[in-house]
């Protein structure tokens, strides 16, 4: 099979005036003026987002960082039955089991950490939880942070976002 | 013996000049940043602050000249030391130098002395400006020598390539002026620019000379490697050029000879081809407006518009730089050296010798 050959327009011939090339230049340059004092004129229109101070919102279903639920009583829902960390594609995160205080919870985690730097964010672990004890709804990404220690989210930490 | 006033009036136009250059350079490199932006639909610098006032980004200038004072200032193992070293010093006084010859404004008399507002009017001026600006492609070399790196070289040679194939035509569409107006010192330049062609138009350097003032600026912006002939730091395919291996001050130091070189320009464009410190139609006495209206205007005043006309003037070349630089994309290599010696130098010929001949008939006619 030959290779299929594709005709591209080239761009027609140049007329005298666009040939000497300075009639573009000035043309172009009312261009850039006017953008220039378009924005001048009109500061707001610019859609630079001032990002620390001003944050786009994100779309409902966007799946941003982890969060932690909780029972009425403050305890985690989370009943540490690992589907979460059985669904995820990258190992993200490590549950520690221990047995729950309460009498009507089997189970509860000690341990719930997220590796930030691992994960991929595809939402595997919301869908797998049973209890809807995880989700992803804070609407916003990770926040960096100057270690990679700080970038682990431990238990405590997700329950309060 | 220099009389101690002479001294003083040299020692001050000295200063009052670096000061309004220099001055301009820090101006000039906050325009270019909130320049591109808005021209680029973005907000550009406005984040440094002081008190809590960012006045629209003016302090960015300041933040960036300390940030340059603190940095590491390394030179890398196997670099040239000492041509390394000298390179941007090599870059950075030839573009001081210009200045020297450009003149700010009319002399003034005060206490019976004359004092012209220029550093130096050597009887050599233009020649005197060309010799040195041509020495700037010095630095750019060494630079791009010594730092013993590939893209720094790749920069270097491209800009010497550049700089000498534009420096012909540079010098060349200048001779128009000079047989226009029968001399090379620049003051008297001006002068002569303060007359009046067929009575109506000024006769500046740019209507006499239309062909060579379009030359003169498209070499201007090759010499002082601005967009669109900035291939010797075209930053999408040699990192930054010459200067990739520079940091701290030896960087800022490049930089400000690329901005001194930018309004020093803009000055000598404004000399040669926009009338200097001459305002339309403004006579020592006052305005003459060719309907035969005039206006009187006080001494101080027509020195205060003509210093201002000429600052003026200075600005808006400062700015077309900014402008032109954030509307026309690169040009390729080979087609700044085909521009350079196929159209620019035949033009330039070509206008030395139109020039000539309208010159020649002019005099032949007895006009």
């Amino acid at each position: 099979m030959t290779i299929g050959v594709k005709k591209v327009a080239r761009p027609e011939q140049m007329s005298f005036g666009e040939s000497l090339y300075l009639l573009e230049i000035v043309k172009g340059l009312a261009v850039t003026m006017g953008h220039f004092l378009h924005n001048i004129a009109h500061n707001r229109d610019i859609p630079t987002i001032e990002y620390p101070e001003v944050r786009r919102t994100m779309p409902a279903r966007f799946r941003g960082c982890h969060r932690l639920m909780k029972r009425p009583n403050g305890a985690p829902r989370c009943v540490a039955c690992y589907m979460c960390a059985t669904a995820c594609p990258a190992k993200c995160i490590t549950i520690v089991a221990g047995e729950s205080p309460d009498p009507g919870v089997e189970k509860y985690p000690v341990r719930f950490d997220i590796d930030m730097l691992r994960c991929v964010f595809c939402g595997q672990c919301v869908e797998a939880c049973p209890c809807d004890a995880i989700r992803m709804d804070t609407g916003w990404y990770t926040p960096p942070a100057d270690t990679r220690e700080k970038l682990i989210y431990t238990i405590d930490g997700l329950l309060e976002k | 013996m220099i009389p101690l006033f002479d001294l003083g009036v040299a020692v001050a136009r000295v200063a009052v000049f670096f000061a309004f250059v220099f001055g301009l350079v820090v101006v000039m490199t906050w325009v270019e940043r909130k320049g591109a932006a808005y021209m680029q639909d973005r907000r550009g610098p406005n984040r440094a602050r002081i008190l809590g006032i960012t006045l629209f980004g003016m302090f960015h200038p300041l933040a960036d000249a300390l940030k340059f004072l603190f940095k590491e200032d390394f030179i890398p193992d196997n670099a040239h030391r000492l041509f390394y070293q000298l390179a941007p010093m090599f870059a950075l006084a030839p573009a001081i130098l210009t200045m020297a010859v450009v003149p700010f404004g009319p002399p003034v008399t005060i206490a019976g002395k004359t004092i012209s507002l220029q550093i130096a009017d050597l009887n050599v001026g233009i020649l005197y400006l060309f010799a040195v600006s041509g020495l700037a492609v010095y630095g750019v070399v060494l630079a791009g020598w010594s730092s013993n790196s590939k893209y720094p070289l790749l920069g270097g040679l491209r800009s010497s390539a550049q700089m000498i194939s534009y420096e012909v035509s540079l010098g060349l569409s200048i001779m128009g002026i000079l047989m226009v107006f029968q001399a090379i010192r620049l003051s008297e330049i001006v002068l002569g620019q303060g007359e009046l062609l067929f009575g109506i138009l000024p006769k500046w350097g740019v209507f006499v000379q239309p062909l060579g003032f379009v030359l003169f600026l498209t070499a201007l912006y090759a010499e002082a490697n601005r967009t669109p002939f900035d291939l010797p730091e075209g930053e999408s395919e040699l990192v930054a050029g010459y200067h990739t291996e520079y940091a701290s001050f030896k960087f800022s130091m490049f930089m400000m000879a690329e901005y001194i070189h930018m309004v020093v320009g803009a000055a000598v464009i404004a000399t040669l081809f926009f009338g200097g410190w001459q305002f339309p139609y403004l006579a020592d006495k006052g305005f003459a407006f060719p309907g035969g209206l005039s206006v009187t205007v006080p001494a101080a005043g027509v020195l205060v518009l003509r210093i201002g006309s000429f600052i003026g003037k200075t600005l808006f070349f400062c700015w077309l730089y900014v402008w032109v630089r954030w509307t026309i994309p690169r040009f390729r290599y080979d087609q700044v050296m085909r521009l350079g010696w196929k159209v620019m130098l035949p033009l330039s010929l070509l206008n030395i010798f139109v020039t000539g001949l309208v010159l020649l008939l002019i005099d032949k006619g007895g006009f």
